[in-house]
């Protein structure tokens, strides 16, 4: 049950970052088109960020590493994309009337909104791979299953929103159901009893 | 129908029927942009721009090369028989150049008209300066920007435009954020009483419902023109009848001759019927999965 909510929850995360990267495109094309230039700054900053987000869960695994906390990460991640909701449209209209260049204003725009949320993200991979690992040994062959997990994740998650989610609901719907899966999973990482990986 | 209307019309549906990869085409000019290959193809009568190879995916534009301002695709009328519901407009905007011919006819046929055309790839403006004849001026000027980021701007800096012609997609990729109902609510500040929306759309496709209950959500009841596309022809506060129309038609008719244009073919499309499904979705920037719909 343990590692199978620990593979649930890096392979959630791949699907949500891919599902809010897509959508950021369409949440963007309004304020600054769909160019290459948009799809440029919107990937950079999801790059950067989940870069970051390595380090900083990398870092935090060091110190009483739990899935509960895992858990906490992957709720912490939905939390602040829901500023989005509520706010996106009002923050890229300032951005794009204070940058005019699509470049760079897709890409302050990009960065307001998602740095955050996709650094938190990027936190849950190497997080997960402290926990999966017994010793050096196994620990390759571990790292793999979790990459492998969590990039299968990202594809479907990039194939079910641009095939089929945006032909069935609102961006703002899809963001609120992916969410509410995210809470839900990482209330369930963190209601799991501890496990002999936890030290 | 007289003789040489006769010749002419089998002779546009022949060019227009024609698969190209049939005839001695011949690829005179290739260039890649940041959003597209621009290709030209002559076949000894017809210049056309397209974005696919061998025109697979249909033709931005065509010109006869022995006569450029005959106008060769046949939603040019629709487009310009916008002319019929504002006879006199001082100000144009263009979304999406493509080769030209309507900027190029507009300036010719309103030549104190103001013409804004707005066109994201500098790629497309070239070709057209190059192979179609499409020439900038003090009254006609290009904007390289994304369609709506113009409207946007257009209505913060509050300008109007008497004719606003909506004609940026192409058949194999259309810009969602240009077909939602907050777009167009976003070009109807640009409009005044008596200002006309004319959009060149799809008539065939899966799309067709969606943006027929959009458009008819933000801009009320339109005039529905439909050949191998379908032209929308709206106007604030209210649209012409067929008799006011016809009427304007006059005023164009010699002008009008020189492109092999005639109201006669274009006014018997006029109608306002509605045969979409009312309860089709309507398009907003929160759904618009408009190219998922048009490959149905």
């Amino acid at each position: 049950m343990y590692s199978i909510v620990l593979y649930l929850v890096a392979g959630w995360s791949g699907f949500f970052v891919m599902g809010v990267e897509l959508l950021g495109g369409r949440l963007l094309a309004p304020y600054f088109g769909s160019s290459i230039y948009v799809w440029g700054a919107l990937i950079t900053i999801f790059m950067l960020a989940l870069s970051i987000g390595y380090l900083a869960g990398g870092r935090l695994s060091i110190h009483s590493p739990s899935l509960k906390r895992l858990g906490i990460i992957l709720i912490l991640a939905a939390l602040t994309v829901s500023p989005m909701l509520l706010f996106g449209t009002g923050m890229l209209d300032s951005v794009s009337t204070a940058i005019e260049d699509p470049r760079f204003g897709s890409l302050i725009g990009s960065a307001v909104l998602f740095f955050i949320p996709t650094t938190i993200s990027g936190m849950v991979s190497p997080y997960a791979i402290r926990l999966l690992v017994d010793d050096r040994a196994t620990s390759g062959r571990n790292a793999g299953h979790l990459f492998f997990v969590s990039t299968f994740g990202s594809a479907a998650g990039t194939i079910l929103t641009s095939f089929y989610l945006v032909l069935w609901l609102e961006v703002n719907q899809i963001l609120i159901t992916m969410i509410v899966i995210s809470l839900a999973l990482g209330l369930v990482a963190c209601l799991i009893p501890k496990n002999r990986r936890d030290e | 129908m007289n003789a040489p209307r006769l010749m002419r019309f089998l002779l546009l549906a022949l060019v227009a029927g024609m698969p190209f990869g049939l005839q001695a085409q011949e690829l005179i000019h290739s260039e890649k942009s940041l959003y597209r290959q621009v290709l030209v193809y002559e076949d000894g009568e017809t210049r056309c721009m397209c974005f696919t190879v061998r025109c697979s995916k249909g033709r931005q534009t065509c010109l006869y090369v022995k006569n450029p301002d005959q106008l060769a695709l046949g939603y040019s009328e629709l487009m310009l028989s916008s002319l019929y519901l504002e006879p006199k407009p001082k100000s144009i905007l263009i979304v999406g150049l493509g080769g030209g011919v309507l900027p190029r006819t507009l300036s010719q046929l309103v030549p104190d008209a103001k013409i804004d055309v707005v066109e994201i790839d500098p790629a497309v403006t070239r070709v057209a300066e190059k192979y179609f004849l499409f020439k900038q001026s003090p009254n006609l000027k290009v904007s390289e920007v994304d369609g709506r980021v113009f409207v946007k701007r257009a209505g913060r800096e509050k300008k109007t435009y008497d004719i606003i012609m909506l004609d940026a997609f192409d058949h194999e990729y259309i810009p969602e954020h240009l077909l939602t109902q907050e777009f167009l609510e976003e070009v109807k500040p640009l409009m005044h009483p008596g200002s006309v929306l004319a959009a060149n759309t799809f008539s065939g496709s899966g799309l067709y419902d969606y943006e027929s209950v959009t458009y008819q959500k933000v801009f009320g009841e339109f005039y529905n023109l439909k050949t191998a596309n379908r032209v929308i022809l709206a106007r604030i506060g209210g649209l012409p009848t067929l008799a006011q129309i016809t009427e304007n038609t006059s005023l164009f008719e010699s002008a009008l001759a020189k492109y092999r244009m005639t109201a006669d073919d274009v006014i018997p499309l006029f109608n306002k019927r509605v045969d979409w499904d009312p309860k089709a979705r309507v398009l907003t920037d929160q759904y618009s999965p408009a190219n998922l719909l048009n490959s149905r």
